[in-house]
């Protein structure tokens, strides 16, 4: 049987076990004069029941679903073992596959060798006896677990505490997967990393001043080693976020005080979510506007003054990319001016100062904390925005700080070394693993810096 | 010392000049804005006059004969002589007895070039759809080539775009406007066909089916799985460093680059679950991951919204503390955490570099018909279409644009309307 059927005959009978299990407490209460002689209400028996009955082949189920494909297949490979010999794990790879496109009729029986073929029936025939012996444990376990939670009601029973016992912990799982996810983000960039730095030295990637990630199809082609000096990347996605900041935080700043400061009540009911438009427009509409209207328009004002501006440039990308962030600024801009308590301006107002005084001289500096986090904030989303730069950035790895020039982002490179079918133990591919590894560093510290400021602040005047 | 008027003096000058500091300030703050409102409009403006005319399409009206004896096929209901039959000569052969004074190749070649490549399996799908008409004749309109589809949009226009036209296909089509052969028709197969390397022929309703399924498994886990967990954090969760190690690996995860999370989902998922690549299935899970610190945050911050004084009451009428939560905190925080929900469904909607990663990228002509079919999604399709160096998908890009943002802005209202309609203020 298919996994999605096992998992839907399971509900099935976990639904079926609910109604068996109120129906008994209902039966038992029956004689002792009603549904208040139970300890808890007959649902709560349904629920108890249903969970004894689809709980456990729930975990099982999956706990098989993660282990069944490998074990097969080292089952299958420790079989083919005496033939192989010691190989690499590329062939070892290929074999598997080979073999498993064999056991699903993929590939034609013709024509391959004897070993092959008998390792591929022992494949299917293993395959057919996971799922049988899996279907049969389910169909036990459920019986079981039904049977065991059906018997073990009686008018005294705590099921209820039961039962929120296990929601709580549910619950609690939930909550865990956002640890489970940093977890999983943290481990899958770490390993293919620390694999990338076993053939590419760590000081070599980080202060290397080349980047031409190739790997070798031979041994003794030219240029084989390729080069992962990442400083190129560094500089062009500073250099876009650069250009970005420069757009986005005067505009988002000198809004968002508008707004707060001096807006009346229906500019700021228009204003603020006409602006927030900018906030849910996705990026590859950003992207291809920054591609084909925004870089043409500055290649020809670049000519008209006589200034070479290259299709693809750092000024249109981290341009629009500063139009994207102009809301982002401006509201969390915008909260922390509003957090300022009123009585300090009304102080600065008392003593003559003009209302842009205040602003300038009283508020700003109050709130600078949070705006300073704000601006972090925005500026690791700067770093790790990847479809404008995608679109709009260009590819050539070039060590400047000229806007004008087209970069590189290391957003842009981790796209392009993994898109398409790559071997996965291939330094080109693993590269994009470094690169995210050092672009989730950087966010994350930003990150974790930028909240604390603003956290900190909020404290500070609530 | 100096005396009192000289003072008083001084501070008339440096008034006028602090008011007119003042009113310069006053300018920079509308300037700003005015600069984020002028963003807004030249971005959808750009959009929509660059993509308008994608949703019209050239065709060309020609008396097409279907004979057996060019299409090789005579019996209609045998599917190996429908395979082999010679389709393409259909709409040559039309075209051959409407231009009758072509002759040589290469002029027969710019001829056959004025309608779609596909046009010989369009009239083979309208031949099985009426198998009569074999050996009849009927004036019908054929999809034109994208080529043609520019040249004649932007000769109506008045601004003809003629790079890749020959001079005797531009007379042509003058001929066929003449006599009221070539006209612009509502394109249909925008909406109804997948993928297509032929701008006229592609479609988007590929990538929509492939949006679709990928957001429902998106809704399916993370609705469920956020608003456990903001149940947990918000009414249950002790106060120790536990939780706020959770809450920290909340507010973080919302903050990281998405295309992390498509790093995450290439070496979990594919590397090392084995789920095939490029199907809905992968994307949702990626996805869930995603939108699931927006939808945590957005549900807790509904539950805060819902008054202590409710959750005493159920207490006192001796309610447990879940069937406090379950039966009353629950349905009143509910018109929040759908808002939250919609507002992060929008977000993965729209959402393009993660799906990159786990091969939702490639070129997919069939129209995925379920969560394990191999699909692409609207963002990526825009990304693969403004990589075209066909002019003509520039118009298409742009359309796929107006349609993604129509459904962002659906979205968006009727978060805000539900918002608005159910939210109860205390």
């Amino acid at each position: 049987m298919q996994a999605t059927n096992i998992l839907i005959l399971i509900l099935a009978l976990g639904i079926f076990a609910f109604y068996i299990g109120r129906g008994r407490s209902l039966a038992l209460a029956k004689p002792l004069g009603g549904i208040r002689n139970l300890h808890s209400l007959p649902s709560y028996y349904g629920f108890h029941t249903a969970l004894w009955c689809a709980l456990p082949s729930l975990i099982l189920l999956s706990l098989w679903m993660i282990f069944d494909e490998p074990l097969i297949n080292s089952l299958v490979m420790s079989s083919m073992a005496d033939q192989l010999g010691n190989t690499s794990l590329a062939t070892y790879n290929l074999q598997l596959n080979k073999i498993s496109n064999i056991a699903e009729g993929i590939l034609g029986r013709q024509g391959q060798s004897d070993a092959l073929l008998a390792a591929a029936d022992y494949m299917t025939q293993l395959k057919v006896v996971s799922r049988w012996s899996l279907t049969a444990l389910m169909l036990c376990l459920t019986v079981i677990g039904l049977l065991f939670g059906w018997s073990r009601i009686n008018p005294q029973f705590r099921a209820r505490p039961l039962v929120e016992k296990v929601m709580q912990n549910l619950l609690l799982a939930c909550a865990c997967l956002a640890i489970f996810t940093t977890l999983g983000i943290v481990l899958s960039v770490l390993f293919e990393s620390i694999q990338f730095f076993r053939s590419v030295p760590v000081h070599e990637f980080v202060f290397g001043l080349e980047w031409s990630p190739q790997t070798a199809i031979r041994e003794d082609q030219v240029g084989s080693s390729g080069s992962f000096g990442a400083v190129p990347l560094f500089v062009g996605t500073l250099l876009v976020s650069a250009v970005a900041m420069v757009v986005a935080v005067p505009v988002g700043l000198m809004s968002a005080i508008y707004l707060a400061e001096y807006a009346s009540k229906t500019v700021r009911a228009f204003a603020k979510p006409a602006l927030e438009v900018l906030a849910g427009i996705p990026t590859v509409v950003y992207g291809f506007f920054a591609a084909l209207t925004v870089a043409p328009f500055l290649r020809e004002l670049g000519t008209s003054f006589g200034l070479s501006v290259s299709s693809e440039s750092a000024l249109a990308a981290g341009g629009v990319m500063g139009v994207m962030i102009i809301p982002f600024i401006s509201s969390l801009a915008d909260d922390v001016i509003t957090a300022v308590p009123q009585s300090m301006r009304d102080g600065s107002l008392a003593m003559g100062a003009t209302q842009s005084e205040t602003v300038r001289r009283v508020i700003i500096p109050a709130a600078l904390p949070g705006i300073v986090g704000g601006i972090m904030l925005a500026v690791s989303r700067a770093i790790g925005e990847t479809m404008i730069v995608v679109m709009a950035a260009g590819m050539a790895a070039k060590l400047t700080a000229n806007p004008l020039e087209s970069v590189t982002t290391v957003t842009v490179q981790i796209v392009t070394l993994l898109t398409g079918d790559q071997e996965f133990d291939s330094p080109k591919t693993l590269a994009a693993f470094a690169l995210g590894l050092m672009l989730f560093t950087v966010t994350l510290l930003l990150n974790i810096f930028a909240l604390h400021i603003v956290k900190k602040y909020r404290e500070q005047y609530e | 010392m100096s005396k009192p008027v000289d003072n008083l003096d001084k501070i008339k000058q440096s008034l006028t000049r602090r008011n007119r500091a003042e009113t310069r300030f006053r300018w920079y703050g509308r300037i700003a804005i005015l600069i984020g409102l002028a963003a807004v409009i030249v971005l959808f403006t750009d959009i929509i006059s660059k993509g308008h005319g994608a949703f019209r399409v050239t065709y060309i009206q020609l008396d097409v004969h279907y004979d057996q004896d060019i299409i090789g096929v005579a019996n209609m209901t045998d599917p190996a002589q429908l395979a082999d039959g010679n389709w393409d000569a259909v709409p040559k052969s039309a075209l051959r007895s409407k231009f009758t004074d072509v002759s040589g190749r290469r002029d027969k070649r710019k001829l056959y070039a004025l309608l779609s490549n596909g046009a010989g399996f369009d009239l083979k799908d309208r031949l099985v759809a009426n198998p009569l008409l074999l050996g009849q004749t009927e004036s019908i309109w054929i999809l034109a080539d994208d080529d043609i589809d520019t040249y004649y949009k932007t000769w109506l226009d008045g601004e003809p775009y003629a790079a890749r036209m020959a001079d005797n296909q531009m007379a042509w089509i003058e001929q066929l406007h003449n006599e009221g052969n070539i006209r612009l028709q509502f394109n249909s197969n925008l909406f109804t066909r997948g993928d297509s390397r032929e701008p006229e022929q592609a479609g988007i309703r590929g990538a929509i089916m492939g949006s679709f399924f990928t957001l429902v498994l998106t809704l399916m886990l993370s609705f469920p799985i956020g608003v456990s967990a903001a149940i947990y954090l918000e009414e249950f969760a002790p106060k120790n460093r536990w939780t706020d190690f959770i809450e920290v690996n909340i507010n973080n995860l919302a903050a990281v680059p998405s295309i992390i999370f498509g790093l995450l989902g290439l070496a979990i998922f594919i590397n090392f679950f084995h789920v095939p690549r490029s199907v809905p299935v992968v994307g949702g899970l990626v996805l869930t991951l995603m939108t699931l610190p927006t939808i945590i945050i957005t549900s807790r911050a509904a539950i805060k919204s819902v008054p202590p004084s409710i959750r005493e009451a159920a207490l006192g009428m001796g309610a447990s503390k879940y069937q406090t939560v379950l039966h009353h905190v629950l349905p009143l925080a509910l018109p929040g955490m759908l808002t939250g929900a919609i507002i992060g469904m929008a977000q993965a909607l729209g959402e393009t570099a993660p799906l990159l990663m786990i091969g939702m990228v490639a070129f997919i002509v069939d129209i995925p018909a379920g969560f394990t079919d191999p699909a692409t999604v609207l963002p990526v399709q825009i990304f693969l279409w403004a990589d075209s160096p066909e002019r003509a998908f520039i118009e298409k890009t742009s359309a796929a644009i107006m349609v993604l943002l129509s459904f962002l802005i659906i979205m968006n209202t009727s978060a805000v309307w539900l918002r608005k309609r159910l939210e109860r203020r205390w």
